[in-house]
Order: structure tokens, then C-alpha cells, then sequence
């Protein structure tokens, strides 16, 4: 195995978490919900998604479980910031504590079980050719799962009623509202949407990335996620070009680390979330394009008006 | 005939508000029925109630002869309800097309839809490009979509609320062929309005509210102007008049003065030039969206450029922040009034400090003096009459005419040599837009120099002595009034955008 291709592998495992965690956050963001609790409910799906997998010996259970979990954590933000209009920031934030700390009770009797990581698919033939051979054909289903989640998400957003419906509630909820649309339903379906992919990507992280459950394993990664939707200017193409360079800056990392570059270990760690606060400044201090943030992003909607 | 709609005691309270205290409306088939009031009157509850937006307290609603309940606004058009907003219901990042399909059935297919929308807009007269996203398009294009989003669902029943408050003249005598056109197809028409000229020469009937209860039924073309403004605000309102006085010397001279658009919707500049005098009211007309707030900003020093763009009594002040603009005798009222005029959650008192800290002496030392500012908040609420629920309540607790005439009365009575206010009377009930009208004349018979933004023309046909327009950032020469017309001025505010002829 080549050093490119070992880096290409290490590259689209790095990347995977992210692009779904992103890709449930834009769908919630496009209905005009700011959720930045994807750090919580990530970390949940990553300690239920293991501790079942465990219990039950399942892979597909656990990460079922993950889903699950994280989208009980989103009915938790969608109740507070939909059903009561509370602050969506600080909802968000209390979130993201809340599964930090539940988590580490879900996963405290699973620290230090070990099991398999999913299994990578194999095609006679096909996985064995070089360089692209591992690289398209050698991974493991979530991999390809992401890709569709992509490809899913742009033609739902773009090419049905039903995500018409979606933007236009993110755009501007009082003009749905006076349409008849149900802005609370849309967006709490959306919140649930967005938190089971963030149940999701923290299942991949415990049970096909690093098959472990460690306390504060998710390590920011909900929070580069939310910077990646913002670097996407909210399209779903471009999020997975966003989630593969983060993914590259995270292994690239790792990489300088182990050839021993002179850069002290902490600095080249601090580098993704360096790149993400760079982005984010590069993103604000640039000319407002024509793909904009949701005009109704993080106003609460109150109907009665 | 019976009537098409007919709501009978309808009562809707908002906390002690009575919104609408036993309002009936008949509205007949193939009619133009016309819903006058004041800004709130208590139109907007009836309209939202006939709606389906909000539900009534009391009151029963009939449709063709049957009772009803209309329980949302999908319920509303199921029955043959349209409706048009006055702040358009649009997605602004969304295309014409995608903005209709959002009120017509998940099942039609986009095609159709542009389909539709070509054949509606050639068939009433409606111009629109189905692709084209809507923040492009000029406020009476957006109109436009609102009114082919209502016919597409073929009602019996269309209601506009004050659909020309934002039009020029030109497209409004359009929009009133469309209305016609639908009437003679035996539709009728629920049209708001406080404008009462245009109700006199498009509708058949007109029901007049006034603090939520229906004060007369009339034929609007048996009446007068000056009577149905009788009915509306109850009392006869007083003319601000001007008294005769000279015009002195220039006081505010704006030149080459071009300005980048500050965001994506914005406007740009381009190379305006402008002169007040001494003693002189001039009056900037243009549709919403056309420079007015990027010029306001460059006049106040809320955007700050070159030294000599514009002068002051001849001084350069292009490059001054607006407190260095203040204490030269300058003084700015922005259009919007709760946001940017005046900081909602603040007390009238903190209001008053936040525009005169650097020019009323309320600071001294670095801290505040709280008498100085309570003597003068207590003398513009004296000398504007203007009437609050306590002695100090929070700016948003104000009726909008009550905080129109505090935050202009804040300034005048400073006595500024320089006045550049922006939609003084805009949303604001007729007593107070005439108490505020009549400060600005005695401000400038006084000898200051006075600069009113507006697109209310009637407003500035009262007030100014001269007239520019302006229009995609370029301001037209300033005329004087009496030798415009309302025609005139209304196709330099079309500009580029272009009046069908």
C-alpha cells in the first residue's frame, strides 16, 4: 500500500463523521434553525451507538442506537428552542453539555471494551485495484452512506416540493406561516433530521473509526461541522468538498506528527481548529456572495401574529 | 344579491386592545368594496380574520349564504379567498416560479407553473419572468407575484391590503386596469387603503373603521375626500401651512458624492449633488430601495467619505462622525423609528440622552446628569404632545405616531440649522402627521435648512419648496414644486425600472 493511498484512506475516514454531522446541520439550518449542539448529540450517539453494539454484539443495532440517541437529544432542542422559543444559542450550548456529560454516564461501564471495527466492503476484483482499488471500493458502508446522504440531501433540497417548502421556512417564516405551512413541524422534522445524523457520524466515530468508547472521543468535531456548513454557504456540494479538506488538515496532522516535523505535537493538533476559526474569519470578511445564510436563521418563530 | 362574504360582530382583543369591537362587512359579488381606516383601525385583524391568520373572539362569518369558520388561510383560499400583503408574504432568495409553487399543491409540477404564471401575467397585464430570484425585482414586480399567486388559485374574493403605498403613480393606475379587469370577470375586490382618492375612483362601496368599530357604510364616489377623512379620523384634520418667509444662503451643499453599495441589496451612489438653503425645505421623492437609506447614512455620518463631498454653512463635512456633525448644528431623524431612531427596550429619557449626549450638555465629566436629561425628555413630550401610558415608558411601548413625534421633537427643538429627516409621518395617524408636518414648515420659516425623504408625494407636494428625485442611486436635479406635477415626478421615480405606457 502506497503512502498517497494510506493517506487517501486515512483522509475519506476522517472525513466521513464530518460530512454527516455537517450535512444533518445544513438540512436544520435551511429550515432557519441554528442548532449548535451537534457536538452533544454527537458525542451521545458515539456512547449509546458503542454501549449497544456491546450489549447486543450488532454493529447495525449500534448504530441504530447512535441515531436514535441523537435525535432524542434534538426532541430535547426542539422542544425548548421550537415548543417554547427559547434562545436557539444558548439552547444549543446547554445541549452540547448536556450530551458531554450524558454521555460519559452511557459510556462509563464501556470504557476499555474493545471490538471490531465495521467491517470495510470487499469486491472480488474491484478492491484490489491499484491505488483506486481500496480507495473507491474498500470501505465501509457508512462511507457510501455519506456520499448518498449528500447526493440525497441536494436533490431533496433542490428538486422536491418538500424541500422547497424547507427553504422557503428557513428564508422567511412568517411569510410561510401566512402560506399555511406548519413552521414548527417543518422544523422540528428537520431538527430530528440533523440529529440523527449527528447520532449517526458519532456512532461512526466509536464503532468504525477508532472502535472504542472514550469520554470526550468526539473531540470538537461537532463543532468543526457547524464551521463546515457556514464554509459551504449552506449547499450541500460543497459541504462534502468542506468536509474532505478538514478531514485532510485532521490527518495531515497526524502525519507531520509521525514524520517529526520539529512542530511540537500540540500546535499541529491545534491545527483543524485553527483552520475552522481561519475559515470562519475568511468566510465573514468576504464579499456576501449570492448563496446566503437562511434569512430566518436562529429567529425563533412565534406564531400567534 | 346576496353577498359573497359577510361578517357580522366580530370581536378580536389583543391584551386590552380591542382590535376590532363588533365590526360588520358585507362584501357583494363583482364589487370593489373599499376598507378605510387609520393605521390602527383595526383593517389588518379583520383582513388576518377573513384569512384565516387569526380567529375572532366573537362574531360569526358567512360565504355565499353559508356559515363558515375559517381556520387557516389554506381553509380561506379552499373557499376562494385571496390574499395580498402589504409587506409582501415573498422569499426573496427564492425564484418567482418557486414562490407561486409554495401556494399552489405539492403535486403540480414546476413546468406547469412557469407555464401558468407566463399566461396569467399576459393575460392581466402582470409582466414577470418566472426565473428571475425575487430580491431582483422592483417592489412592483413583487407586487405582481403576490396578486398572480392569489389569481392562480382563482378566487371569488381578492383582498389587497394598501397595495399602493409603495407604487408610483403609474404603476398604480396599472394595477387599477387589473383590478378592473377582475371585477368584470364578476370577482370581487376587498381593497384597504387610507388613500382616499384612489377609493373614490376605484370602489363601489367602502366600509370605514375607526378604533376597531365600523363608524359609517358609504358610497365612496357620493362622498368627498374631506368627508371620508371626516369619518376616518373622526375630527377635521388641520393643514399644516407654511407662513411666507426668505430663503437664505446655502447651507448644505452636497457634491460628486458617489458611495458603494454597503451590501448586496443595497444601492450604490453615483456622483449625487444637492444645495439646501437657509429657510428652505427640499424633498427627495423615490421608491423604496433606490439610495434613500445610503444617502440618509452619508448625510448623518453614518457612512463617512470625502472631506468635500458635502458642506455644511460651507464647512467640508464629509469626513466627520455624526457627533462632530451634531455639534455643528446638524441633526438627523432616520426612517425607521424603533431600531434605529430610537432603541426599543430603552426609556424615552435614555432615548433622549442617546441623540443629545454630545450636543445637550446631559454629560458632564464623563457621568451622566439625569436632570438635564429629565427636564428636556419632559419638554419635547410637552411641546410635541406626546402621549404615553406613564411618565418614562420604554420607546416601544409608544404608538407609532406618539414616538414619531417624540423622536422628531427630540431634534427640532434643539433648533438645528441643518434637518434631514427620512418618511417623517410614514404609518403615523393624521393628527400626528400633521403635528410633525407643521414643525418641519415652522422649522424652516425659522431659518434652518430641512431635507425630507419620502415616498409619500402627497407629503412632499405639502411640504417642500423644491423637488429631486432619486432614483438607482442618481438624485435628479432639485425643481421647484409648483412647477412639477404628480406625473412627472412619478415617471423620473420609475427611473430605468421602466412604466408600461
Amino acid at each position: 500500500m502506497g503512502m498517497t493511498e494510506a493517506i487517501l484512506l486515512t483522509i475519506i475516514t476522517a472525513a466521513t463523521p464530518l460530512l454527516i454531522a455537517a450535512l444533518g446541520e445544513l438540512v436544520v439550518e435551511r429550515s432557519g434553525v441554528l442548532n449548535l449542539g451537534v457536538e452533544g448529540m454527537m458525542i451521545v450517539g458515539a456512547a449509546t451507538g458503542f454501549a449497544a453494539a456491546i450489549l447486543t454484539g450488532s454493529t447495525v443495532i449500534g448504530i441504530l442506537a447512535g441515531i436514535g440517541a441523537g435525535m432524542i437529544l434534538a426532541a430535547i432542542f426542539a422542544a425548548l428552542a421550537l415548543g417554547l422559543a427559547a434562545n436557539q444559542v444558548a439552547t444549543g450550548l446547554a445541549l452540547t453539555i448536556l450530551g458531554l456529560g450524558a454521555s460519559g454516564l452511557i459510556g462509563s461501564a464501556f470504557v476499555g471494551a474493545r471490538r471490531d471495527a465495521l467491517a470495510k466492503i470487499d469486491l472480488p476484483w474491484l478492491t484490489d485495484l491499484p491505488v483506486v482499488g481500496k480507495v473507491l471500493f474498500g470501505q465501509d458502508p457508512l462511507v457510501y452512506v455519506s456520499a448518498l446522504l449528500a447526493v440525497g440531501v441536494w436533490w431533496f433540497l433542490w428538486k422536491t416540493r418538500a424541500g422547497l417548502v424547507l427553504r422557503a421556512v428557513g428564508e422567511s417564516h412568517g411569510a410561510a406561516h401566512a402560506l399555511g405551512y406548519s413552521v414548527l413541524k417543518i422544523r422540528f422534522l428537520a431538527v430530528l433530521f440533523g440529529g440523527g445524523c449527528a447520532g449517526l457520524a458519532g456512532a461512526y466515530l466509536s464503532l468504525a473509526y477508532t472502535p472504542f468508547w472514550s469520554p470526550g472521543m468526539t473531540a470538537g468535531r461537532g463543532w468543526i461541522a457547524l464551521a463546515i456548513v457556514v464554509f459551504a454557504s449552506w449547499l450541500p456540494l460543497r459541504a462534502v468538498i468542506g468536509a474532505y479538506l478538514f478531514g485532510g488538515v485532521t490527518v495531515l496532522q497526524l502525519h507531520a506528527q509521525a514524520r517529526g516535523w520539529g512542530i511540537p505535537s500540540q500546535a499541529m493538533s491545534a491545527l483543524p481548529y485553527l483552520a475552522t476559526i481561519l475559515v470562519l474569519v475568511l468566510i465573514s470578511v468576504r464579499r456576501r456572495g449570492d448563496a446566503q445564510a437562511p434569512a430566518s436563521l436562529g429567529t425563533p418563530f412565534v406564531p400567534d401574529r | 344579491m346576496a353577498a359573497l362574504l359577510e361578517a357580522s360582530g366580530i370581536v378580536r382583543r389583543f391584551g386590552a386592545l380591542v382590535a376590532n369591537d363588533h365590526v360588520d362587512l358585507v362584501v357583494a359579488p363583482a364589487e370593489i368594496h373599499a376598507l378605510l381606516g387609520e393605521n390602527g383601525a383595526g383593517k389588518s385583524t379583520l383582513v388576518k380574520i377573513l384569512y384565516g391568520l387569526l380567529q375572532p373572539l366573537e362574531g360569526t362569518l358567512s360565504w355565499e349564504g353559508r356559515p363558515v369558520t375559517i381556520a387557516s388561510p389554506a381553509e380561506a383560499r379552499r373557499l376562494g379567498i385571496g390574499m395580498v400583503f402589504q409587506h409582501f408574504s415573498l422569499f426573496d432568495a427564492l425564484t418567482v416560479a418557486e414562490n407561486v409553487a409554495l401556494s399552489l399543491p405539492a403535486s403540480t409540477p414546476m413546468a406547469t407553473i412557469e407555464a401558468e404564471v407566463a399566461q396569467l401575467s399576459r393575460a392581466y397585464g402582470l409582466p414577470l419572468e418566472p426565473r428571475r430570484e425575487v430580491w431582483r425585482l422592483s417592489v412592483g414586480e413583487r407586487q405582481r407575484i403576490e396578486i398572480v399567486r392569489a389569481l392562480l388559485q382563482n378566487p371569488k374574493l381578492l383582498i389587497l391590503d394598501e397595495p399602493t403605498s409603495v407604487l408610483t403613480p403609474q404603476e398604480a393606475d396599472q394595477l387599477f386596469v387589473t383590478l378592473e379587469a377582475l371585477k368584470a370577470e364578476g370577482r370581487s375586490i376587498l381593497y384597504i387603503s387610507h388613500k382616499l382618492d384612489e377609493v373614490r375612483r376605484l370602489c363601489d362601496r367602502a366600509t370605514v373603521l375607526r378604533l376597531g368599530k365600523v363608524v359609517a357604510t358609504a358610497d365612496p364616489r357620493a362622498e368627498t375626500a374631506a368627508s371620508l377623512a371626516r369619518l376616518m379620523v373622526g375630527t377635521e384634520v388641520k393643514e399644516a401651512r407654511a407662513t411666507a418667509h426668505a430663503t437664505g444662503a446655502e447651507r448644505l451643499v452636497v457634491q460628486g458624492l458617489s458611495l458603494p453599495a454597503t451590501d448586496i441589496h443595497g444601492t450604490a451612489l453615483k456622483d449625487v449633488a444637492l444645495t439646501v438653503r437657509a429657510g428652505e425645505i427640499v424633498g427627495i421623492a423615490g421608491i423604496a430601495g433606490n439610495g434613500q437609506d445610503e444617502f440618509f447614512a452619508a448625510l448623518s455620518g453614518e457612512v463617512t467619505g470625502d472631506p468635500g463631498t458635502i458642506s455644511l454653512d460651507g464647512r467640508p463635512i464629509g469626513s466627520l462622525g455624526i457627533n462632530a456633525r451634531r455639534r455643528l448644528g446638524a441633526a438627523f431623524v432616520p426612517e425607521e423609528r424603533l431600531g434605529h431612531a430610537a432603541a426599543p427596550g430603552f426609556t424615552l429619557a435614555d432615548n433622549a440622552l442617546l441623540s443629545g449626549h454630545a450636543t445637550n450638555g446631559f454629560v458632564r465629566r464623563g457621568l451622566i446628569d439625569r436632570s438635564a436629561v429629565t427636564a428636556w425628555f419632559r419638554r419635547v413630550v410637552s411641546a410635541f404632545d406626546v402621549r404615553t401610558s406613564g411618565p418614562n415608558p420604554e420607546a416601544r411601548a409608544l404608538s407609532g405616531g406618539n414616538l414619531q413625534k417624540f423622536v422628531v421633537g427630540r431634534e427640532i427643538l434643539r433648533e438645528p440649522q441643518l434637518f434631514v429627516v427620512a418618511q417623517p409621518t410614514w404609518g403615523v395617524d393624521a393628527a400626528a402627521a400633521a403635528t410633525i408636518r407643521q414643525a418641519l414648515l415652522d422649522l424652516a420659516a425659522r431659518g434652518a435648512a430641512v431635507l425630507v425623504i419620502s415616498q409619500d408625494l402627497d407629503e412632499l407636494f405639502a411640504l417642500a419648496d423644491r423637488l429631486a428625485v432619486i432614483s438607482e442611486g442618481r438624485l435628479s436635479e432639485a425643481r421647484p414644486t409648483p412647477s412639477l406635477d404628480r406625473e412627472t415626478v412619478g415617471l423620473m421615480m420609475g427611473g430605468i425600472h421602466g412604466v408600461a405606457a
